[in-house]
């Protein structure tokens, strides 16, 4: 067991994987002599040398699409993209070619990549290093989008999507990088892919969510249980494909929800989930589902930044409205 | 557009000839089959054909190994036919049956053979790039001394990604020959309305990739320059390109009305450089073959192409719940 942060947690399984398996391969801009945007491969270059922690140009098109040609020789490339808003240049790869290999081949080739990247605002950066493009990803067939919340959550969760069959986006929320330790069992045990994680119990609202916003989330649920409100929180963690039967038991032992993202609200992710707890438990429901998240605009420079993410008050509030039904 | 030396003496034997014109003439029938079919209706989704083109992939096939890779565009039914694809799987996927290489989920942009070192097949323009990029660095990482072919056209060339590419297969010395089929057109478009320079194999220098312009109507010429083009890779010298100037006789694609080109100019290339009549009449000149020799291959190759035909047609429609296969593992 060691104490580590989320990131500390993203290099020790990246080291692991390293370590486990030849055919792992890291590309990246700045990757390797400098460690990576934030120290997520610090060591890595020293230890497994210039071959297997390979620092790239600036290329993200053409990073992504070499992935995708040493994953049809069998490599299981991991891709670091610096910050999410610098990945639309990869995603012709990504979602035309990546995701797409098995279909097209009916499995006689596959693409085992990871492309990890940073995500999410709360760190006083602009606008293209505080994005949440998550939807967009979500969007895509044979594509997954594994998204950790937690030190112990990121080592499980990209141990699995490095060993996993498919190309597996995994997209880390950088502002949780540092803000807590946890005790991980270092052990190369990965976790569930595909499944939520419930992260606190409770009788009377669900609230769902996933990445950075689990800590507001657990905040709030806290705050409430002073009111005698018990909320569950659940922590989608795999946005594609996603755990619907965790999702719908909830909400249908609940009767309410609340699904809080931080990327705006049009398009975002929590229409989906909205849409189908609609479809297949709106006879369980005793409220509206109400959606916590920015609203239609580009994130903000850090003045206005705290107006734009969503807060523990805000999703308190929420869920006071949505108690006030039945 | 470069001018045959026709009193060049051909560097090949008897029987290499004859084997360059079967294989040129089984692409160009197919072919003609593949337009047929999708004028019957029975070829959904677009079709490429490489009718004219037929000199490109066979010249560079000549200068393959064993284990070597290539990786194309859309236009590749002709790629597929050359590695040594069964023409049966190749026509059952325009199709879309059961028999086709992807079981009729790929169609004609999308096959792949592992056995032949097929790597597709993308539709996507330009795209195919890093990704051969991408397998030429994973042999170089194994350490073997095999050589990716990429394939893309001279619209292709101007897509960003490609010299994402170039930069790194430089950078790192990749085994990658980048192939430029440059056939004239982007689509409609011209290359003189297209393209601020008419040298693309010059698009490597700032990169340090040397390159050389080919007669891609001359199937011995693209052997030669892809003899000299592998033979760089593998003395691990990086990666190499090579412009082969080339024709397409039909339509971009089956429902393309060729309104920015005249028929005149088609059939002057068709009389003057066909790369088939070329070996032809290089056969019959040196008399490595009478008219009957060639009139027999003709008919075998008939009876192959209607074979895949028969077959295409009698092959199974993929079933319903192929739908829902894979997408996940």
């Amino acid at each position: 067991m060691a104490e580590i942060t989320l990131v500390e947690a993203v290099r020790a399984a990246l080291a692991h994987a390293l370590e486990e398996d030849p055919s792992v391969i890291i590309l990246g801009e700045d990757v390797g002599v400098d460690g990576g945007v934030f120290r997520a491969t610090e060591g890595l270059w020293q230890r497994f040398g210039r071959d297997r922690v390979r620092d790239t140009p600036l290329s993200e098109a053409a990073i992504a699409g070499m992935a995708v040609g040493l994953a049809a020789q069998r490599f299981r490339p991991v891709v670091e993209i610096q910050f999410q808003g610098f990945i639309h240049p990869a995603l012709d790869q990504v979602a035309n070619h990546a995701a797409r290999l098995r279909n097209r081949t009916r499995g006689r080739l596959t693409c085992p990549m990871v492309l990890r990247a940073p995500y999410g605002g709360g760190v006083h950066a602009p606008e293209h290093h505080s994005e949440s493009i998550e939807a967009i990803f979500a969007h895509i067939p044979g594509l997954r989008v594994v998204i950790p919340s937690s030190p112990g959550r990121a080592y499980g969760l990209l141990l699995s999507a490095i060993r996993d069959p498919d190309p597996v986006v995994f997209f880390e929320p950088k502002r949780l990088y540092r803000a807590q330790r946890e005790e991980v069992a270092l052990d190369g045990a990965g976790l569930p892919l595909d499944t939520a994680f419930t992260l606190r119990e409770g009788r009377d609202v669900s609230v769902i969510t996933w990445g950075a916003m689990t800590r507001e989330c657990l905040e709030a649920a806290e705050a409430l249980a002073g009111d005698g409100i018990e909320a569950e929180v659940v922590d989608m963690a795999t946005l594609k494909p996603y755990d619907a039967a965790t999702l719908l038991a909830s909400v249908r032992r609940t009767g309410r929800c609340v699904i809080v993202h931080e990327a705006p609200r049009t398009g975002g992710f929590g229409g989906e989930i909205a849409a189908r707890i609609a479809e297949e438990a709106l006879d369980a429901l005793v409220a509206p589902i109400r959606r916590v998240c920015p609203p239609d605009i580009i994130p903000p420079l850090p003045k206005l930044e705290a107006a734009y993410m969503p807060t523990a008050a805000e999703i308190c509030a929420a869920v006071r409205e949505v108690m006030a039904w039945g | 557009m470069a001018t045959r030396k026709t009193s060049r003496k051909p560097n090949a034997s008897a029987e290499e000839l004859l084997g360059y014109y079967r294989e040129m003439l089984l692409i160009r029938r197919f072919e003609e089959k593949a337009g047929q079919l999708y004028g019957m209706g029975l070829i959904g989704g677009f079709c490429h054909l490489y009718i004219g083109q037929e000199a490109v992939v066979v010249g560079l096939e000549a200068a393959a190994d064993e284990g070597d890779k290539r990786i194309t565009s859309y236009r590749d039914h002709g790629h597929m036919l050359a590695c040594g694809m069964d023409p049966k799987g190749v026509m059952a996927e325009l199709t879309g049956r059961e028999g086709g290489y992807s079981k009729g989920k790929g169609g004609s942009m999308h096959m792949f053979s592992k056995e032949k070192h097929f790597y597709g097949g993308h539709g996507i323009v330009g795209a195919q790039v890093p990704i051969g990029a991408g397998l030429a660095f994973a042999d170089k990482y194994l350490g073997n001394d095999r050589v990716t072919f990429t394939y893309f056209g001279d619209g292709a060339a101007n897509q960003g990604q490609v010299y994402e590419a170039f930069n790194m297969a430089a950078l790192w010395s990749l085994p990658v020959i980048f192939v430029i089929e440059n056939n004239q057109y982007a689509m409609g478009t011209a290359m003189r309305r297209s393209t601020s320079t008419p040298d693309i194999h010059t698009r490597g220098e700032a990169f340090g990739i040397p390159g050389e312009e080919v007669d891609g109507m001359d199937v011995l010429a693209v052997k030669e320059a892809g003899q000299k083009a592998v033979a760089h890779c593998r003395a691990g010298k990086g990666p190499y390109i090579l412009e082969v100037k080339t024709y397409r006789y039909r339509g971009h694609s089956m429902s393309d009305p060729a309104k920015y080109r005249t028929r005149e100019e088609v059939q002057k290339v068709r009389e003057e450089r066909d790369a088939i009549e070329h070996v032809r009449e290089l056969l019959l000149t040196g008399k490595h073959a009478s008219e009957d020799d060639l009139k027999a291959i003709d008919k075998e190759i008939k009876a192959i192409v209607s074979d895949a035909a028969d077959f295409a047609k009698d092959s199974p429609e993929p079933a319903l719940e192929e739908l829902y296969t894979d997408i996940y593992a």
